[in-house]
């Protein structure tokens, strides 16, 4: 090799450094210019109250009807609202309908709120109602929910009819998934020669990129997965809240969302991960509200697919050999309410007498008692990353099973792959979670304990394949009952025929956390459905 | 050097086709997009509906021609979560990682060159020992853990850097949302620079040390210091030259395996690029987006491979890369 070689080269290597140098002090200098520039120009805008946000996500899009999801319901009641929604007892309380009548059976009659502005500027009638229902009964996501209605009717401007095709005892429940959207606003046809009020789901439309609704928010400022501003509407009816614009920024990852929290980059996060509980109470400045859920995380055992697991000895065996009690204090860290039945306190099929059961001695002489003394082999799967904990609970279920004589081979995958694999029925136990989108008990029933039938689409989550006639009757009869308590007295005894035959084995509703800084009064804008009313927020 | 570039633009399109086919496979047997799309409530029969309109339920080798045929026509299928065309989400997210990628690729080479030669000339000294064990440690830490650590010392503890996202960006040629022009923007990308660069700093200062002190021992260095030419043009352009292209060869490699793996550091601090993309659509089942993300990795690997067998000619003329002339 010849010097001059080296020489050449190590010119070429300096002159690579000096680029990377100047190219460092470029940056230093710009960002000197940019700082000064923004000293002079920070004390011109006025002090505004604004929310920091960060949530584990962000809304998928700004179509209310797109998709029917938390988060897509936590934005829903920023930016348009109800006629009615739950208060944090879970009763009914006025929103854009200020009150209710039933005419008949079939007809609950709402009266409009009077006033009412679109983010659009557009006023508020009866007919955006209509508008919304007829929409809402397009959607994919939305049209199961509406089925049982024929529509809405308008009255006169102000007032509007819900009409159902049957007897329906859950008109409300159904009313605070009614999101009233602009009609003049959703129709005509964009740009594109599309119409405004089509629902997309994987493609971009009109209603995915503009809103106007009439809630206490509307959208300035959107990237999705990045950042989303949310203005005050200056002309909204409520004036509970002061926060004058929230600055939503999703943060996935758990500690992230916790360390900006604590360093005070966010006023508000949610959810907090059980890990960090203590810290954030112990915090000065910051508070930590929680509250029991209503998603109920079970095992379905399929009596189908395992002779033994037909045996309703075997299954009361295993109910009474998990230790639902255990598994949330050692596993969750106490954040999740130990559980005996599907309904969480408040659902009207809600029955106290249903406590989790958990005595190893009885597990064992109910083994002895049953088909199989000696025990069996079952396979198993749980999803790693769907429900909190999930897989460590499996790993635990395993564990107390082996000691009843019951062998169990378990595999985990993520819930990606998991759905699929839980649909074809391939283990004898499957892990599911639910949370009653009707905020209602026979949702659970519907879904989960009905006989399956591919038709109705009755027990299309059940793959434990529990079926009782009984059940189904009662779940039905409840669908048409609007009186009450007569309703709760049949969910009750769903309830208690499930708990008598171990249907499923229940673990535990899973809880709700928020923290916040503490000069706000975040424990009032909660609540059991997970979608905080920041409309309401008061920031001191 | 025409037959050189040609050949090289072959090689790239065949990488890139296995990478496509590979990917779509994956997406392929990945799951179903369309559980993320829907509620709890929507049925299997009107899932299949909306996954025929997709044209999810086509036989593997339709899809994988219809996407070739698109690709062809730069379009790379359509994010389901974003609503928007893949290629526009992934060119929209690679500022971020680009800029993260450069800021700790330059802390690399501003920190592992001075200190691999210093190391290597004075292999005793105790700064040389610190840096040889704090390269261990750098090294064997998880990038996780180190940016975990950074956010609880820096955000939490000291309240001196911002603990997520990328701050105030600044538009540039029209498109680039580029952090690196604003005071809030380069104190967001000091941490993850800083994680990102964690592990590969140590690796780079060993390999320079390493290769340094293999040259020190040559014949020609020491026919250098019998000519009685100064250490200083001795160790920096007589032997450090000579170091570079194994360094060069790592560094190109790395370098892609940084702009396609910026996955953790991305997540743990929200960083708002196409790792975090990447690991988000893995979890929607965004599949669409994970396969155009997989061919646009692809063409970042071959560029850089090929920009690296470039300047190894520039550094040193005498190597000869095959195909070249």
């Amino acid at each position: 090799m010849k010097m001059s070689t080296f020489k050449s080269a190590g010119k070429f290597s300096l002159l690579l450094l000096t680029l990377l140098v100047s190219a460092l002090l470029l940056v230093g200098c710009g960002s000197d210019d940019k700082k000064e520039a923004g000293e002079e120009t920070a004390p011109a805008t006025p002090e505004k109250t604004t929310l920091k946000l960060a949530m584990d996500a962000d809304p998928v899009s700004l179509d209310p009807h797109v998709q029917l999801s938390g988060g897509m319901l936590q934005y829903s009641h920023m930016v348009f609202d109800s006629l009615v929604r739950y208060d944090k007892d879970m009763n009914f309380v006025p929103r854009l309908a200020e009150k209710w009548e039933r005419i008949d059976d079939l007809t609950m009659r709402f009266h409009l709120r009077k006033g009412v502005k679109f983010h659009s500027g557009n006023d508020f009638t009866a007919d955006d109602v209509v508008f919304t229902v007829e929409r809402l009964k397009k959607s994919d996501d939305y049209k199961g929910l509406f089925e049982p209605f024929v529509g809405a009717t308008a009255i006169d401007a102000y007032t509007v009819d819900l009409v159902t095709k049957q007897p329906y005892g859950l008109v409300l429940n159904m009313a605070t998934y009614v999101f009233p959207m602009d009609r003049k606003f959703y129709s005509g046809t964009d740009d594109k020669g599309k119409a405004k009020d089509l629902i997309i789901k994987t493609d971009s439309s009109f209603a995915n990129e503009n809103e106007s609704g009439t809630g206490p928010f509307a959208v300035t400022h959107r990237e999705q997965g990045v950042k989303t501003v949310f203005t005050r509407f200056a002309d909204y009816w409520d004036k509970t809240g002061n926060v004058e614009e929230i600055v939503l920024s999703p943060i996935k990852n758990d500690a992230t969302r916790v360390a900006a929290l604590l360093s005070g980059d966010v006023d508000f996060i949610m959810p907090v991960p059980p890990q960090d509980l203590e810290r954030i109470k112990t915090t000065d400045g910051l508070m930590l509200v929680t509250m029991s859920g209503s998603r109920i995380i079970t095992f379905q055992l399929n009596q189908k697919s395992n002779p033994a697991l037909a045996d309703p000895k075997v299954r009361l065996a295993m109910d009474y050999a998990y230790d639902n009690n255990g598994v949330v204090e050692k596993i969750m860290n106490g954040f999740a309410t130990a559980a005996g039945q599907m309904s969480p306190k408040g659902y009207v099929g809600y029955d106290e007498a249903l406590a989790p059961r958990f005595d190893l001695e009885k597990a064992k002489s109910l083994m002895a008692e049953s088909g199989f003394p000696d025990g069996f082999e079952a396979t198993m799967i749980a999803p790693n990353n769907r429900y909190v904990n999930d897989e460590k609970i499996a790993e635990a279920f395993v564990s107390m099973m082996s000691k009843i004589g019951i062998k169990i081979s378990l595999k985990t995958m993520p819930k990606a792959q998991y759905w699929d694999q839980f649909d074809a029925q391939v283990a004898d136990i499957q892990m599911i979670g639910w949370h009653s989108d009707t905020e209602d008990s026979g949702n659970y029933y519907e879904f989960l304990s009905m006989c399956r039938n591919s038709e109705t689409g009755y027990g299309q989550y059940n793959s434990g394949n529990y079926c009782n006639a009984k059940v189904d009757e009662l779940t039905l009869a409840a669908q048409v009952e609007t009186d009450p308590a007569k309703r709760a007295a049949q969910c009750q005894e769903v309830e208690k025929i499930q708990y008598d035959e171990a249907g499923f084995i229940p673990l535990h509703w899973q809880n709700l956390s928020w923290a916040s800084k503490s000069n706000m009064n975040t424990e009032d804008i909660v609540n059991v459905m997970n979608f905080p009313y920041f409309g309401d927020l008061v920031i001191k | 050097m025409f037959a050189f570039t040609v050949k090289r633009i072959l090689q790239a399109l065949i990488v890139i086709l296995i990478i496509s086919f590979i990917g779509f496979a994956i997406k392929h047997n990945f799951g179903d997009p369309v559980r993320d799309l829907v509620g709890q409530r929507v049925t299997a029969a009107e899932r299949a509906v909306i996954r025929d309109n997709l044209g999810l339920n086509d036989p593997f080798m339709i899809q994988y021609a219809r996407f070739l045929h698109d690709a062809l026509q730069g379009d790379l299928g359509q994010s389901y979560f974003f609503k928007k065309p893949a290629a526009e989400v992934i060119i929209n997210k690679a500022p971020a990682t680009l800029e993260l990628v450069f800021c700790a690729a330059l802390i690399i080479v501003v920190l592992s060159i001075p200190m691999g030669i210093y190391s290597a000339i004075k292999p005793r000294s105790w700064f040389s020992r610190f840096i040889m064990g704090g390269s261990i440690v750098g090294v064997s830490m998880p990038v996780f853990l180190t940016a975990i650590l950074l956010i609880y010392i820096f955000s939490v503890e000291l309240h001196w850097l911002p603990s997520y996202g990328r701050g105030e960006t600044v538009r540039i040629f029209g498109w680039w949302d580029s952090g690196l022009l604003t005071l809030d923007g380069l104190k967001h990308l000091i941490m993850p620079s800083i994680a990102l660069s964690s592990i590969m700093l140590p690796l780079f200062i060993r390999l320079i040390r390493s290769e340094m002190m293999e040259v020190l021992q040559s014949e020609y260095v020491k026919f250098a210091w019998a000519k009685g030419i100064k250490p200083s043009r001795v160790w920096l352009v007589h032997a450090f030259k000579n170091t570079l292209l194994p360094v060069i060869t790592v560094g190109g490699v790395q370098l892609g395996i940084m702009v396609a793996f910026t996955i953790l550091t991305e997540t743990v601090f929200q960083w708002q690029g196409m790792g975090s993309m990447f690991i988000e659509s893995v979890e929607r089942s965004d599949t669409s987006l994970m396969v155009a993300y997989l061919v646009f990795v692809g063409i970042v690997f071959v560029l850089v491979n090929t920009f690296v067998d470039i300047i190894y000619g520039l550094v040193n003329p005498t190597v000869r890369v095959a195909g070249r002339q």
